[in-house]
């Protein structure tokens, strides 16, 4: 319990560090905004449009596979505790089965041509 | 000598802080100069003997430089963007072992709590993406995400490898439970977490959020003075924190001649010759485009893992 309250110490102290940078900053910077100064930066022409477009969908695609193989790695970690138990070599082959499954997912994406970025 | 907790709790956290605040301008110099050298150039040399205060100029002059927050920008999420990339390393720092005896907060599943604290980091470099309302940060930032999105994955499933060979997910214990022979065992998973933790930290050969020549500075190319300073402290802190977490999964940590009394020595050491490693990379090496980043990522990276994976199972199940 003890190392969670220096988790939080530390947490903490982190907190300060940024509020005490921003009370460094208040002394010693200058503050001048002016309107030319506060525009976007567009290599130094005006803008164009709002700063805020669409995205691509690919980002999209890779968004899904995280997930997918992220959920299944969340398994892997208390696996990786009972493989020493007599549970051993029965939740290694079932842990095959498992991750051929998702491979098998991986193999379809990739073929599909979902991993192709243009 | 038994200290008050209250005392003990608030000694650990400064010294924390004090490392965290150290330990990155010491790579940032290491890596001016190293960089400098294997160019062919001497690096500064005004500020101090050597130029060895060179970081702690620029930290000044970026104190006195005006904080500007666009009109355009969404200025909650632009404003706590830095400190949100910052503070999960901190946080990290506190919880990687140097030794058995020198780890500030020894929590029970301390692997899967740096995984989760640095992952918290990424929402940091998304928030300046997004918040900034400017179109090479938004370009910046999406690429960030997936990448970091990508690589967090091979990264979490090399760190499982290792788990399962030491059958805990205390970074002290496997580190204790280490043994040279991992050094070929868990090679794979090694190679695996070195390139994902370059890709994770966006430095080159994986800077494509940051280049230079696409995007300006990706997310954080409308941040000036003291929030800009505290995104490249969170750069170099992560090169700290993951020299560290590879240095105590796949090096053995504090293991060693006299590792009793030298323990720490070693874990510095050889910390420092992964970080010096990876400011190498960004010597030697040309960016990777956007898709064969993707590509290296799902096609070999994952795969590998993958292969390690069950290396590592059948190795336990079999040997024992």
């Amino acid at each position: 319990m003890t190392d969670y309250l220096v988790v939080l110490a530390v947490t903490v102290t982190g907190i300060l560090l940024v509020v005490a940078a921003a009370g460094a900053r208040r002394l010693l910077a200058p503050h001048d905004p002016q309107p030319r100064k506060l525009t976007t930066y567009e290599s130094g022409v005006d803008p164009v449009g709002s700063g805020w477009g669409q995205g691509a969908v690919r980002y999209f695609v890779y968004a899904l596979l995280y997930v997918v193989f992220a959920v299944d790695v969340v398994y892997l970690f208390p696996w990786a505790l009972v493989l020493r138990t007599d549970l051993g070599a029965a939740s290694l082959a079932e842990m095959g089965i498992f991750l051929g499954v998702i491979l098998v997912g991986l193999g379809h994406v990739w073929r599909r041509g979902l991993l192709r970025w243009v | 000598m038994e200290l008050p907790l209250t005392l003990e709790i608030i000694l650990k956290a400064v010294v924390v802080l004090a490392a965290f605040l150290t330990l990155p301008l010491a790579i940032g110099q290491t890596e001016h100069k190293v960089m400098a050298h294997m160019q062919g150039r001497l690096g500064p040399m005004e500020a101090g003997p050597h130029g060895i205060a060179q970081l702690v100029a620029d930290g000044i002059k970026f104190v006195q430089k005006e904080d500007v927050t666009p009109a355009a920008a969404d200025r909650w999420v632009f404003r706590l963007a830095p400190a949100v990339a910052l503070i999960p390393y901190l946080i990290a720092l506190a919880v990687i072992p140097w030794s058995a005896a020198w780890v500030a907060a020894d929590v029970p599943a301390s692997l899967l709590f740096v995984l989760a604290v640095t992952s918290v980091g990424i929402f940091g470099t998304l928030m300046a993406g997004w918040g900034s309302g400017n179109k090479y940060s938004l370009v910046g930032g999406m690429r960030a995400g997936a990448q970091l999105v990508s690589y967090e994955l091979p990264m979490v499933l090399a760190a499982a490898s290792v788990a399962m060979a030491a059958g805990t997910l205390s970074l002290t214990g496997i580190a204790q439970a280490w043994s040279w022979w991992w050094l070929v065992w868990q090679l794979p998973g090694a190679l695996v977490f070195l390139v994902a933790a370059v890709a994770e930290l966006q430095r080159v050969p994986f800077d494509s959020p940051l280049a230079d020549s696409e995007v300006v500075f990706g997310p954080y190319t409308e941040y000036t003075g003291l929030r800009f300073a505290f995104f490249l402290l969170a750069e170099y802190a992560g090169i700290v924190v993951m020299s560290l977490l590879f240095t105590v999964l796949f090096l053995g940590g504090w293991a060693g001649p006299w590792s009793d009394t030298l323990g720490p020595v070693w874990t510095l050491l050889k910390a420092t010759l992964v970080a010096i490693l990876i400011l190498w990379l960004r010597i030697a090496w040309p960016r990777v485009r956007e898709d064969q980043l993707q590509r290296l990522a799902w096609m070999v990276l994952v795969p590998l893992a993958l292969v390690q994976l069950a290396l590592t199972g059948v190795g336990v199940v079999v040997w024992g």
